[in-house]
């Protein structure tokens, strides 16, 4: 159990222009579960690879617990990792795989039993104790390689998007189940995963990154409502939020016929005639063509049983746009009907047309 | 139709052996007056003199002497520099390796006078030591090569795995890549060993009669052919079994796959 730092840490390959991880800042709480998320290149993996000292810190430094690991091999940092691909050794049985690092770090025979047998309970791996990795499937391997982590009791866990190889319904098992483990260890853990309904059902904090550099980090409740750039509002949330930049009038942002109303603040903030407008495809309503929304000609419609997206494209200011809307999988419209959308109350998004950066 | 086929391939290959084990167990004046699968008396005599005979069975001894160091050696030094070229980080590792790689092709016949001229500065020609010595330097490109290419393809994952799980390099490299490099170097092993025991040539040029291995002396019985071939045969027998056991022995490794279940 401890607190992890990352403080200005920053790491560059020989030969490349652009730091796969630039200047990362950030504080990890004691038992968090934190989650780093983004789309594959953006540096999650290798912020992780950092922190086990499998990746050389060019720039900044790493702190676990206050002490400065930057420069200490991966035995020295106390951590454990779970792989994606789960890295079991397969010339030895599951036993053996758990028991691996008790045995270098020169544990009593006795211990390590207890510890390899409890973790073995605790994941249901009581049976296959001394079977090999290929005798295994895909979940029991994944649980094989949780178990070789949790017998250390480390500081702190490491895993590298531990269910992408597992099949969807297992994946969503598993994930409660890592979940609700990590809450009973209260062992502070940093997860990668480019899957961001994982990030945001894992996670206590969310860690957003892109192109190396963090974005935002917060609860997923904070980045699904108040993303912080037009990155993150269009990364977190599934189907993505639909994103305009339009021309911005003294009153609101003009969405074709549709005006968006924004605040005078708002409108200041943005300044130079053109705004970037967010808003989820589940925050928006179809109304009647007398309430003023935007008309747009459905393209697909995706039945999911509950809901329905509509998917559909509308002229906005000279420009085709396309648009995903969420309605009642009961009343969905029909392919090449013209539907009326609407933003739903004050849950648009506005971000600066330039930066990108939110406007409050 | 398959099963046959490889009975008939194998029942080929195993003629001339069979032809040598009965040639072995012929008197002399048997065989050079008829071919072996006449038959005809069969007595150990061949064998007997053999083993009565001290210069053989020296020979015999010479060619453990000299065969195992020669493939021990090359097994452990090449496994540690592959392990070296496969995942140490180091300045200069893949151009090294190349130069490793290009020295395979250098014909054993080029080095033959300087490396006598050198022996013999180390005061080792014509010792056991230094055909060992010779063995190995041209053993070791070829075990690096193979060795290097096998542990490259370990996933890098494992390695990743035990080096967190407190691993120093001699941990991993005795607890993960030797275990997994296993069939890597089973197969090594025997080609090296065999390689070296049926060694001629090496043996002719540094060998003295005192280090000479049963190679070298059943060449010196062909001198006065007809009165020795009662021990020619028999010799040339006996060092025949010894690889044939070796890789009944080890065979299976060339087969066996050990990777499985270890990612994915």
């Amino acid at each position: 159990m401890a607190t992890v730092s990352y403080k200005g840490a920053t790491r560059r390959y020989p030969g490349t222009t652009r730091n796969a991880v630039d200047k990362l800042d950030l504080e990890i709480g004691d038992g968090e579960f934190l989650v780093l998320v983004g789309p594959s290149g953006c540096g999650k993996s290798t912020s992780l690879r950092m922190l086990a000292g499998l990746e050389d810190v060019d720039e900044g430094a790493i702190l676990i617990e206050g002490k400065d690991v930057t420069n200490l091999p991966p035995k020295d940092r106390d951590i454990a990792m779970v792989f994606q691909n789960y890295a079991l050794y397969p010339h030895m049985t599951v036993y053996e795989n758990m028991a691996f690092a008790l045995k270098l770090r020169k544990t009593s025979k006795d211990e390590i039993d207890r510890r390899v047998k409890e973790a073995a309970k605790l994941l249901q791996l009581e049976e296959y104790l001394s079977r090999k990795p290929k005798a295994l499937s895909g979940g029991q391997r994944q649980r094989v390689a949780m178990g070789r982590a949790i017998v250390r009791e480390p500081q702190v866990f490491l895993m590298d998007e531990p269910l992408s190889n597992l099949d969807a319904k297992l994946r969503v098992q598993t994930r409660s189940q890592i979940a609700s483990l990590q809450k009973n260890l209260g062992i502070t853990t940093v997860y990668v995963t480019h899957d961001q309904v994982e990030a945001m059902t894992m996670g206590h904090r969310v860690a957003v990154m892109l192109d190396g550099v963090l974005q935002q980090v917060d609860t997923p409740r904070n980045l699904y409502d108040s993303p912080a750039n037009v990155f993150v509002a269009g990364f977190i949330g599934s189907p993505a939020m639909n994103i305009k930049t339009v021309t911005l009038g003294a009153d609101g942002a003009r969405f074709g016929s549709m005006l968006m109303p924004l605040t005078r603040e708002q409108v200041t903030a943005a300044g130079d005639g053109k705004v970037t407008v967010g808003f989820r495809p589940e925050d928006t309503d179809l109304v009647a063509p007398s309430e003023g929304g935007l008309p747009i000609v459905v393209d697909l419609v995706e039945e999911l049983g509950s809901d329905a997206y509509v998917y559909g494209h509308a002229d906005v200011n000279g420009e085709q746009e396309r648009f995903t809307v969420r309605t009642d999988g009961r009343s969905a419209p029909s392919l090449g009907d013209t539907v009326y959308v609407k933003p739903r109350g004050a849950h648009h998004h506005v971000f600066h047309a330039e930066t990108g950066v939110r406007i409050a | 139709m398959k099963r046959a086929l490889v009975v008939l391939v194998g029942l080929l290959w195993l003629t001339p052996a069979a032809g040598l084990l009965v040639s072995s167990l012929r008197p002399a004046r048997a065989v050079n007056s008829s071919g072996w699968w006449t038959f005809g008396e069969l007595t150990f005599d061949g064998y007997a003199k053999l083993l009565s005979d001290d210069r053989m069975l020296g020979a015999l001894w010479n060619t453990v002497l000299i065969t195992v160091p020669s493939t021990v050696l090359v097994v452990v030094l090449g496994a540690m520099a592959a392990y070296a070229f496969a995942w140490g980080r180091f300045p200069g590792r893949d151009w090294l390796f190349l130069v490793v790689v290009a020295l395979i092709v250098v014909p054993v016949q080029v080095a033959l006078i300087p490396d006598a001229e050198l022996l013999g500065n180390l005061g080792l020609f014509g010792s056991i030591p230094g055909v060992v010595l010779f063995h190995v330097a041209f053993g070791l490109p070829f075990a690096i090569f193979l060795l290097r290419n096998f542990f490259v393809a370990i996933p890098r994952e494992l390695l990743e795995a035990a080096r967190i799980d407190g691993g120093s390099d001699g941990t991993i490299f005795r607890k993960v890549i030797l275990p997994l490099g296993w069939p890597a170097i089973a197969s090594l092993a025997i080609f090296q060993f065999l390689w070296v025991w049926n060694d001629l040539l090496v043996a002719l040029v540094f060998a003295s009669p005192d280090s000479a291995p049963i190679t070298y002396a059943i060449r010196e019985q062909t001198r006065s052919f007809s009165s020795n071939i009662d021990v020619i045969a028999p010799g040339a027998f006996l060092s025949m079994l010894v690889p044939l056991a070796v890789f009944f022995a080890f065979q299976r490794y060339f087969v066996q796959g050990l990777m499985a279940g270890s990612v994915k």
